[in-house]
């Protein structure tokens, strides 16, 4: 097991901050999600944890060594890729044991690393095939198993579920996280969908435009977004946050700001679960309503601003009436809107 | 008339342009060129008449005639594998992010532009005794003088130099094509596992590549045996038939000696050279290539 740990890391493509001064620590046998939208650095920020791309700044220390401006191959690590860089003209195992050949490992070595991994990966009967021959599902497993028989404390993954279809990506999910504990592998895992990051991951790092948002557990950064922004990117649907100013009506009805936050730079955020519906509080009305079964979204416009409020169940309600929003007491989380930051809320 | 008749008369309709055209331009004259090896070359006076293989006994016999199958044979020898390694090589280079991408990308590719009758006058003036280009260059740092194309021992080395000069970066187009549609992230698996940039190209690149060198390997050979334009310019066979090729040879006697019997003759053992070139590649090669 193995550490991965960037100070003030900077990546530079001409002039613009691909990665702007990043600084994270992962611990030894833990899985930790690059989360952000396309264009935040966060792949970048894996090629150069790779070594695939060389800092412009900063340090990079893996296993407690300095690897800043090592080559990848002397790092320690595997990696998977996000359409999985799979040889095509040599067959499954030969793949596989590619790496291993490239060190000059014995025959039986190799062999008995390669029987291991197809094992764990049930690709036993698919050694001998090209991976054309072969659906993404299984080819996201030759993947693996490459990464799997280096043996390296690290595995990279760089969004390696993207190319799979939704049903074939929630079980590959639980396979991941069940080899990388079962291994005890540290993995860093770059993915731009949330609710990947938010099931596998023991440390979620929430990127934007280069720099770190939130960086912390998956609770943290669903009950205590630092930033307006991670509290509407993690969750679905997002976060509700309102900015009070000219909401004259919100004064009697929602919890008051804290004393520190000045009303007209004071903005609430409420999980859509916590939004009441009911007689009184502030008077909104229904844009739309989507039935789940088990819950139902409602989403309703006051003045110009939407919320939406889900509730288990059925909810009798129609498009165009009018419905008062309650936010509980202890529901409330307020930011600034000038700095976009967290000022208060449940803790 | 059903309409499954009446598509099959269109589609042999469509077909018919060009193939009246080839059968008229290639399939005819590579048949009438076979009889032809089988009859006397008609003179004013004595009209061609059938006289079995005695042009292929003839040819047999004749010493050019073989001079100019070894001079082919290391013509093809000199010229196929440097142009494919020096086009894998440039392919290469140019397919890196380096400066001045599109600029080295063209300079490569203007020798194949250029009409070769004007490539093989500037070669010309480069391998001019005593102020050509190549003199210059030698006499500065002290050599001694090398009449290039005049002398028996240099001119088809000389000859050689300019067909790959030529060759090469036509080639490298093909192999750029073939670089860029092979994903970037294989390399970079590759040097995770830390494979060497010669072990990746020898275990993954190379035989990605071997469909584009198939190709390219045919159109080599058939270069190579066709060879005829710089000849022409530049040594017109000599010194001593020592850059006599096999289809300048054939023009030479069809066309300045005018015996067409024995043109016909070399031009059937020009044509058996490239059918069996074709077989070979076609039927042995292909099946050791990987296709995606």
């Amino acid at each position: 097991m193995a550490a991965v740990e960037l100070r003030s890391v900077t990546k530079l493509w001409g002039e613009t901050r691909a990665v702007d001064g990043i600084s994270f620590r992962v611990e030894p046998g833990h899985l930790v999600a690059l989360l952000g939208p396309s264009g935040c650095g966060k792949s970048t920020t894996l090629r150069l944890i790779a070594g695939l791309e060389e800092a412009s700044e900063g340090v990079i220390h893996i296993a407690g060594r300095d690897v800043t401006h090592a080559p990848p191959a002397n790092r320690g690590i595997a990696m998977v890729f996000q359409n999985y860089a799979l040889f095509p003209h040599l067959t499954v195992a030969e793949n596989i044991i590619f790496g291993l050949r490239v060190r000059a490992l014995d025959k039986a070595e190799r062999d008995a690393r390669l029987q291991e991994a197809a094992a764990i990966l049930g690709l036993g009967k698919l050694l001998e095939r090209k991976p054309s021959q072969l659906s993404g599902g299984q080819q996201q497993r030759v993947a693996l198993g490459r990464a799997i028989v280096a043996r390296a404390p690290v595995c990279l993954m760089d969004e390696p579920l993207s190319n799979l279809d939704a049903q074939l990506r929630v079980e590959m999910r639980r396979e991941i996280r069940d080899l990388q504990r079962r291994l005890g592998i540290t993995m860093v895992y770059v993915t731009h969908d949330q609710v990947e990051a938010m099931t596998m991951a023991d440390q979620v790092i929430l990127m934007r435009e280069g720099r770190i948002e939130q960086d912390g557990s998956p609770a943290d950064l669903y009950e205590r977004p630092e930033t307006i922004f991670v509290a509407r990117f993690v969750g679905a649907p997002p976060m509700n946050v309102t900015p009070l100013a000219g909401l004259a009506a919100a004064e009697q009805a929602w919890p008051a700001p804290p004393d520190s936050l000045p009303r007209e730079r004071a903005a609430l955020g409420v999980r859509a679960e916590h939004l009441d519906i009911g007689e009184g509080g502030l008077p909104a009305d229904i844009v739309a309503v989507e039935y789940l079964g088990a819950e139902t979204l409602v989403e309703a416009s006051i003045g110009t601003q939407h919320v939406i409020a889900r509730r288990p169940g059925k909810i009798a309600a129609r498009q165009g009436e009018r419905i008062g929003l309650h936010v509980p007491e202890g529901a409330a989380h307020w930011f600034d809107v000038s700095s976009g930051r967290r000022v208060s809320g449940p803790s | 008339m059903t309409a499954y008749q009446r598509a099959t008369v269109h589609g042999w309709l469509l077909l018919l342009p060009a193939m009246s055209c080839l059968a008229l331009f290639t399939h005819w004259p590579a048949v009438a060129s076979i009889i032809d090896s089988f009859y006397s070359t008609p003179r004013p006076r004595r009209p061609s008449r059938f006289i079995g293989l005695e042009n292929y006994e003839a040819m047999i016999a004749d010493p050019i005639f073989w001079r100019a199958l070894v001079n082919n044979f290391w013509f093809a020898v000199g010229t196929i594998p440097l142009s494919i390694g020096l086009a894998i090589l440039m392919a290469i280079w140019v397919n890196d992010r380096i400066k001045g991408q599109a600029w080295v990308r063209m300079a490569y590719f203007t020798p194949t532009i250029l009409p070769m009758i004007a490539v093989a006058n500037i070669w010309l003036f480069f391998f001019t005794p005593q102020y050509g280009l190549i003199e210059q260059v030698v006499q500065f740092f002290g050599g001694s003088a090398t009449n290039w194309l005049g002398s028996g021992d240099t001119a088809l080395f000389a000859v050689i130099v300019v067909a790959v000069w030529k060759e090469a970066g036509f080639f490298m187009i093909f192999y750029l094509a073939a670089l860029q549609g092979i994903s970037p992230s294989l390399g970079e698996a590759a040097a995770i596992e830390g494979a060497s940039r010669w072990y990746y190209f020898r275990r993954v690149l190379f035989p990605l590549l071997m469909p584009t060198t198939l190709f390219v390997l045919i159109n080599a050979m058939i270069n190579a045996f066709r060879m005829v334009d710089h000849i022409v310019v530049m040594t017109r066979g000599g010194p001593d038939n020592a850059t006599m090729l096999l289809l300048f040879y054939i023009y030479q006697v069809g066309f300045s000696f005018w015996d067409t019997g024995y043109a016909a003759t070399l031009t059937c053992v020009l044509l058996a050279i490239l059918a069996i070139i074709a077989f070979v590649q076609y039927g042995w090669l292909e099946r050791r290539i990987h296709y995606r």
